[in-house]
């Protein structure tokens, strides 16, 4: 593909598409609560912005029995989680259900999964598909989205 | 990085997105909801000193952050299939989300108001050099100024295959059409050989 086009690099920091923080009120944020949110979000993952688990945002995971007979106390944002996971789900749906930042959500799942709590239930393409594996996946997409 | 590499994504359950890029206001949350079996729902994306690089945040308590807003949608596609569709903001500075957001992505549309084709340059700047297929979708909504589609093609500088269409993101069947159109656009590439597997890969 063409590199080296003639199109201008503007840097549109203008503030445009401003940053929006659904339900973070922040007149309340000197109050103790463990509302997402409020709580520095990388606080509840000991600062790590990565997880040994690769979790992409369309990713669908699902909660494993024994995450319900876990005890959650003093884990809210975890419990949150496992429960989203009731049902199978995207990793972006369970950041949404929650209200933690993504990148959050996906270290917190990455543990879970690794713990044996939630399982990640649907293939999804990474760096190391094939092309068969992409062809085909890209096919049923194709189909799917003609037969709707 | 890769999970679960036994997995195959060729039978079985699969999920996969594609992406939709655009300028402010240019229609993204309405195409994805236009498609989209549930109304879009809103994620955040943190701005942090992670995207600049730095893995580890104990260090820093006190770094202040933000958060840039990112709404999807969904479409199942049988009983197996889950189609994500992420509409994502274009300027420049949030390509740091871009490059977790486009890994495994089968191609994006880069929505576009011809009153503001500027606002794409950053879009197909950023998809041309990481190899992921793209169109380009010029959201001709009422009262929008029509421009021929080739004069839009020649702004941008796209390359002669690069699809170029008018869609109204308002429309089902519009929208639709978009979606099949990159994802035809992302097999013809693969198909054709032009695309290297490795995308992603930076």
């Amino acid at each position: 593909m063409a590199d080296n086009s003639p199109r201008p690099r503007p840097d549109r920091s203008d503030g445009l598409d401003r940053p929006v923080r659904p339900g973070r009120p922040d007149d309340h944020e000197d109050e103790h609560t463990p509302l997402a949110g409020i709580v520095r979000p990388y606080a509840l993952t000991s600062g790590r912005t990565h997880s040994s688990v690769d979790l992409p945002v369309e990713a669908l995971v699902e909660s494993l029995p024994r995450a319900d007979d876990h005890d959650w106390t003093g884990q809210d944002q975890v419990a949150a989680i496992v429960a989203a996971c009731d049902e199978r789900t995207s990793v972006a749906e369970v950041s949404a259900q929650v209200g933690l930042p993504i990148g959050v959500v996906r270290v917190l799942l990455g543990d879970l999964v690794e713990q044996g709590f939630v399982t990640v239930s649907s293939a999804t393409l990474t760096d190391a598909s094939s092309v068969g594996e992409r062809r085909s996946l890209i096919e049923r997409t194709l189909r799917g989205l003609r037969a709707i | 990085m890769d999970f679960a590499p036994s997995r195959s994504a060729s039978a079985g359950a699969a999920s996969t997105k594609i992406v939709v890029a655009g300028g402010f206001g240019v229609g993204k949350t309405t195409l994805v909801g236009t498609v989209s079996e549930i109304l879009p729902l809103r994620t955040e994306a943190l701005v942090t000193k992670e995207s600049v690089g730095v893995d580890d945040l104990t260090n820093t308590p006190n770094k202040s952050s933000t958060t840039v807003a990112m709404d999807f949608g969904r479409i199942t596609l049988g009983d197996d299939l889950v189609l994500y569709l992420f509409g994502t903001p274009g300027q420049r500075r949030f390509w740091f989300m871009w490059d977790d957001l486009v890994r495994g992505a089968i191609g994006a549309v880069i929505l576009v108001d011809t009153d503001r084709l500027d606002e794409a340059f950053a879009a197909v700047d950023y998809f041309e050099a990481k190899g992921l297929p793209f169109i380009v979708a010029v959201n001709e909504f009422d009262g929008a100024r029509r421009y021929p589609l080739e004069e839009v093609r020649d702004a941008l500088a796209l390359p002669p295959h690069t699809p170029v269409m008018a869609i109204d993101a308002r429309e089902r069947e519009s929208a639709k059409a978009a979606l099949i159109r990159v994802t035809e656009y992302a097999l013809e590439q693969l198909v054709g050989g032009q695309r290297q597997p490795s995308m992603g890969a930076s």
